[in-house]
């Protein structure tokens, strides 16, 4: 370690030190100080990981995805040290590594594991040489940070292009721009997807991405639409398909809070299935990513396949919390595509849903709220009990509903958020569940809120 | 009465959720008792000009820019062009007011043309801007978020839409955003842009109903929610341009 690198990490431990002195999370702010003095600190504390590095990036499941594969590697019996909070910028990185490393900068671990912010790949390519990048998905998310998916595709593909042959890629053959991601990539690549013909429908969703042929501008025609622009595609034009899948389900089982998913493939066949104990088929792609990575690691099948089956969710993603006697569970959605899988997953379970609904528009959630109007909430509507709105951009969330034909009676705007909480309770008998549907800032806030109403601890406590 | 509308490239041209203007046209029309039909056009498939009374037209990436400048450059842009002159509304947002307009006219490279429909001309722009907008327009507030780096200017033919009070507008430069010619409205406000500015959904309404129904009087609505939302969404525009 460089003189310059103990500085650093020195500098970003004392910060983090005095911001935990004072009760703060320390997510991000030590690794901004630590950058700022060497802005190689990354690497220099990487450099030494007997297994590498996995950088995890895409629109939506990176964190349960991170998650899935730190249990996997733990599995496998090797130490992994990974961003946990969410924080996924290059300074959240820099802080997980500080935290998880003594004051040289060796870290305590073997092999790393970071979520990485889709617009932050670029930048975090240059600063470590990872073992495998995994791209789960592209959706449009907060066009006002990361503008259109077209520009952050060619952006990241030409990221990859600088990577070294020894970097293995992992990538979604369903997304057709995250496919095309490892075109000019050195070294190997491989690919997952869905095969199983009964899952997905005929019709593309509304909020679409790639509907043309990235190659030639061609209408793109799907067999099977899974989610938006993801399913089994193919160019009538040029011919350009889904690239064969290294790792498939073949068959997919879900049911009401888990799913079953048998593999199969060049590298990963199973003869028995996985169970992934999360609901939803964007859970069922976060377990084939976790898998085709494991692969990647050179982590057979079945390791990966037991640490899948008893994992346990993330921070904010799917956490139920008890509150008198009502279950408050938490759904973090950030955009069209992820609020339509969770739209989804409650449709699924069918009945109608008593909802506590918070959209903020600071610049970790997105500024511009547009994306709303591009959810599918007329979906949603008929499956609403009661929904209680809040937030930062509360009042664009009920127009959101209003359009959505959710009668007035049905709807509250409510202000503060320990007041939208109390009033999301009182409204629930008993024994039901309220569903939180929220954005990343307001989830923070709303977990606070929580904190202090007794009902939760502070999220870096866990 | 009925009313109907066609989306324009619905999946080329619909980005930063630009679809919830055409869920408000419906919506605010179905509340009033108005029967609606929705129709899209894929590039590609051949428009008939004589049957929709109002055109939506959003934003898009450059590849569906791409795409869309070809098709109207298709007998599909002649219809647009004769539908226009009949009588028929739009409502274009970002790219797709770039491309009623005659021309974009890019850094480096051959202009794109458009389709001459505004008195508009839009050339590439060093800075983009991206933020809140708010803006006074003579029948109401016009609230909104641009994210853009074409910069438009208006020719004598179209008026602004409205006068930008936060934020850049159509170029950063003479406070005007968006235009108006005729019955055709373009704007750079996303947002969706008619959910919070109530007025331009109607005002568009009636500029579509008269086509084939006369003179229209619209019952009045109740606007208390959306004009919270527009009151709300200003405050932060101020607050957090």
């Amino acid at each position: 370690m460089s003189l310059r690198t103990t500085a650093a990490v020195a500098a970003g431990k004392l910060t983090r030190a005095g911001l935990r002195a004072l009760g703060r999370g320390a997510t991000a702010l030590p690794g901004l100080v630590t950058l700022a003095v060497d802005p190689g600190a990354i690497a220099a504390m990487t450099a030494g990981l007997a297994h590498g590095a996995v950088l995890v990036s895409g629109t939506n499941g990176k964190t349960t995805t991170t998650r899935m594969l730190a249990d996997v590697v733990r599995a496998a019996g090797w130490s992994p040290i990974h961003n946990r909070s969410g924080s996924n910028l290059d300074r959240g990185i820099a802080a997980a590594l500080l935290a998880q490393a003594d004051w040289t900068g060796a870290p305590h671990g073997d092999v790393a594991i970071f979520e990485v912010d889709e617009a932050s790949v670029a930048r975090v390519i240059g600063r470590i040489e990872p073992r495998v990048v995994l791209v789960t998905n592209l959706f449009r998310d907060q066009l006002d940070r990361y503008f259109e998916v077209d520009q952050l595709a060619r952006r990241m593909a030409s990221s990859f292009a600088t990577l070294p042959e020894t970097t293995m890629l992992v990538l979604n053959a369903d997304d057709p721009i995250v496919a095309r991601l490892g075109d000019d990539h050195r070294g190997p690549t491989v690919y997952f997807g869905i095969d199983d013909p009964s899952v997905g429908g005929r019709v593309a969703q509304s909020i679409s991405d790639a509907t043309h042929c990235p190659r030639c501008d061609r209408r793109l025609r799907y067999e099977r639409v899974v989610l938006g622009h993801v399913g089994d595609w193919t160019c009538p034009g040029c011919g350009l398909t889904r690239p064969p899948r290294d790792v498939a389900a073949v068959e997919v089982e879900l049911r009401r809070d888990r799913s079953w998913l048998r593999l199969a493939g060049a590298i990963a066949s199973a003869v028995d299935p996985i169970e992934v104990p999360l609901p939803g088929l964007y859970n069922a792609y976060n377990a084939l990513a976790a898998v085709a990575v494991a692969r990647a690691l050179d982590i057979g099948v079945p390791t990966a396949a037991r640490a899948i089956a008893a994992f346990r969710p993330a921070f904010g993603r799917l956490e139920t919390i008890e509150a008198e006697g009502r279950h408050l569970r938490i759904v973090l959605v950030k955009n069209p595509a992820g609020f339509n899988a969770a739209i989804g997953a409650l449709l699924e379970q069918g009945g109608r849903h008593r909802l506590l609904a918070a959209l903020n528009d600071r610049d970790a959630d997105g500024r511009d709220v547009s994306w709303i109007w591009d959810a599918d909430f007329e979906a949603l509507v008929p499956a609403v009990e009661h929904a209680v709105v809040t937030g930062l951009r509360a009042r664009d969330l009920a127009l959101r509903f209003k359009y959505g034909g959710l009668a007035r009676e049905r709807m509250q705007v409510v202000d503060g958020w320990a007041a939208a909480i109390r009033c999301a309770i009182d409204l629930a008998p008993a024994g039901e569940e309220v569903v939180i549907v929220t954005t990343y800032t307001a989830m923070l806030a709303l977990r606070d809120a929580l904190a202090r109403m007794g009902y939760v601890r502070q999220f870096w406590e866990d | 009465m009925d009313l109907r509308i066609c989306h324009l490239y619905p999946d080329l041209m619909c980005i930063y959720g630009d679809r919830g203007n055409v869920i408000t046209l419906a919506q605010r029309a179905r509340w009033r008792g108005i029967g609606v039909e929705t129709r899209d056009l894929q590039a590609g498939e051949t428009l008939d000009p004589e049957w929709a009374d109002l055109y939506f037209f959003g934003g898009g990436q450059d590849q569906g820019q791409d795409v869309v400048s070809k098709d109207l450059r298709s007998a599909n842009g002649n219809a647009l062009r004769q539908a226009f002159a009949a009588g028929a509304a739009a409502l274009s947002v970002c790219g797709g007011y770039q491309l009623l307009g005659h021309e974009y006219v890019p850094a480096e490279g051959p202009s794109i043309p458009g389709l001459g429909a505004m008195d508009v001309t839009t050339r590439a722009g060093k800075v983009r801007f991206v933020g809140n907008l708010l803006a006074a327009a003579p029948l109401g507030t016009l609230i909104g978020f641009e994210n853009h780096s074409g910069y438009t200017y208006l020719g004598p033919q179209a008026r602004a839409l409205a006068t930008v009070v936060v934020g850049h507008g159509n170029n950063g430069e003479d406070k005007t955003e968006g235009a108006v010619q005729g019955r055709l409205v373009g704007t750079y406000c996303h947002g969706s842009v008619l959910p919070k500015n109530p007025w331009l959904a109607d005002m568009l309404l009636v500029w579509a109903l008269e086509r084939r129904h006369g003179g229209v009087q619209l019952e009045p609505l109740d606007d208390s929610e959306e004009l919270a939302a527009q009151r709300s969404a200003a405050e932060v525009a101020r607050a957090r341009p």
